[in-house]
């Protein structure tokens, strides 16, 4: 429900009403929300949901972080732009098919528990 | 598992399910309150790593999955407005409603935008000032204070045009309602770590004592949930039920004062009905008086909203953990990632398809056979 990404806050920007950093996630920088970190200085790291900063953590705990969920390839899913974001929702397309008789995909039906790990679906969010 | 063998710390995983093994001596039925908690367990295949009795049950935690359908389908009716741009997290695009989902909205010229923040929302309320722009404002507690921040900016930079579509939803009521249904079999709770993040831990030792539960704070990557299912192994084990935190590099007990000071000033508690499970008392925010004009539920006024939910969908008793996702006869059939009937099976946080994306096929009647003691669970 609630994945967050760690990130390093490489400047501190004064946007009138809020306090906005500029967050790198390993490569990926995104304007973020710092007013819920107010100890978060330059050069520190915090961990980031839909935009905001919601708590600091230390550098090797979120270098580690990262590198995990860039192996997972959580780290693109999370980080996507508008338009990636909606062409990989668009990817699985739902229509509602309460008759019962839509397509039923069964190709990647198995009968046991030994059915292939694959076809990770990486769309969505991810709150 | 593949995933896990190829995880960095497969050796640490491995000796942390060792000894979760040496310990457990019974069966034990533990819940994930979180859906990021049952990806990642799927997707890393750890409850394969689990001793035959040790069950992980999957929770409610998944905000996509328990949106109410008459929300999704004001939703629908809002985004069709002209004039409206209707912004979204992504996940809610495919959630069936009734008749429809966002996309088919967009599809028939609704202009509906998927935004990674509340805050880009905000941003686009100001440059289109002839125009009505609304968020949907779905999420627990990790998410309100975003959504809280855009409600809050807005009405401060006195963006009149900009709205929320608020249906947040809180744990602890939820945790409450899960233990207090007729026939619960859950034993210990994983609480979600960044819920926790935001609210601390405060509020759960008096359901610990109440309920006499184990609860551990608990992270998302492989190595955090094992050792939270190891923390609450050894309390059920030992008889004790307490609040542990497992997730102490993140997770403070008081949690995330800043945040809890503005949503205490923007929300406040409601009742609250969840897709497939119903009205729990107490369980969800709102926005209160002194927003309630960025509410786009008062704004719009959508009414003549008819629900119909797929008869064949049994999303509420996978949210319930009554029972897994195969037990539903239309898992991998009519219901798919494609084409969902429920929006367990949309989000990549909802158990229907965290099992169908990992290849968990296994049948009802597998799992009878296998003694997964769930499948004469209540039907709703």
């Amino acid at each position: 429900m609630c994945l967050a990404i760690p990130g390093k806050v490489e400047e501190i920007i004064a946007d009138g009403l809020i306090r906005v950093g500029r967050v790198n996630f390993g490569g990926v920088v995104k304007r973020v929300c710092l007013d819920y970190v107010p100890d978060v200085q330059v050069g520190d790291y915090t961990i980031v949901h839909v935009g905001f900063a919601i708590s600091k953590i230390d550098e090797e705990t979120a270098e580690q972080t990262l590198r995990d969920f860039r192996e997972l390839g959580i780290l693109d899913e999370e980080l996507a732009s508008e338009e990636e974001a909606f062409a990989r929702a668009a990817k699985a397309p739902q229509s509602p098919c309460p008759d019962g008789g839509c397509s039923t995909d069964s190709q990647f039906i198995k009968p046991n528990t030994e059915a292939p790990a694959g076809n990770p679906d990486r769309s969505g969010s991810g709150k | 598992m593949k995933y896990l063998t190829e995880f960095r710390n497969g050796e640490i995983a491995q000796r942390i399910a060792r000894e979760i093994h040496s310990v457990a001596t019974r069966p034990w039925k533990i819940m994930e309150v979180c859906g990021g908690q049952t990806h990642s367990i799927i997707r890393n295949g750890i409850d394969q790593m689990l001793p035959a009795g040790i069950e992980m049950i999957h929770g409610p935690g998944c905000p996509v999955c328990v949106t109410p359908l008459e929300l999704i389908d004001k939703a629908l009716a809002i985004a069709a407005q002209p004039g409206v741009i209707f912004c979204s997290f992504g996940d809610m695009l495919r959630v069936p409603g009734t008749d429809a989902d966002l996309f088919q909205v967009k599809g028939s010229g609704g202009d509906v935008r998927v935004v990674y923040s509340p805050l880009d929302a905000v941003e686009l309320a100001a440059k289109n000032p002839d125009r009505q722009v609304v968020f949907f404002g779905v999420g627990f507690e990790t998410t309100a204070p975003a959504n809280a921040m855009s409600v809050h900016l807005a009405k401060r930079r006195g963006l009149a045009n900009f709205s929320l579509l608020v249906s947040h939803v809180l744990v602890p009521p939820a945790i409450e309602a899960i233990l207090q249904s007729p026939g619960n079999k859950v034993q210990a709770f994983l609480l979600a770590g960044h819920v926790c993040s935001v609210m601390g831990y405060w509020e759960y030792p008096p359901l610990a004592e109440k309920y006499s539960i184990p609860l551990v704070v608990t992270g998302f990557e492989p190595l955090d949930l094992l050792d939270g299912i190891r923390r609450a192994v050894i309390q059920l084990e030992a008889g004790r039920h307490e609040v542990e935190n497992a997730y102490s590099r993140v997770v403070t007990f008081e949690g995330n004062r800043a945040a809890q000071k503005l949503l205490a000033e923007v929300f406040e508690v409601t009742d609250r009905a969840w897709r497939g499970i119903g009205v729990i008392p107490k369980s969800g925010w709102r926005l209160n008086e002194a927003y309630r004009a960025f509410d786009a539920e008062e704004r719009f006024h959508i009414t003549g909203i008819h629900t119909e939910e797929s008869p064949l969908c049994r999303a509420g008793d996978v949210l319930r953990g009554a029972i897994k996702p195969a037990e539903c006869a239309a898992f991998g059939k009519e219901c798919t990632p494609r084409h969902p009937l429920g929006a367990t099976m949309v989000s990549s946080e909802g158990a229907c398809a965290a099992y169908y994306n990992y290849g968990r096929f296994i049948s009802a009647e597998e799992l009878a056979t296998a003694g997964s003691g769930l499948t004469g669970a209540a039907h709703a």
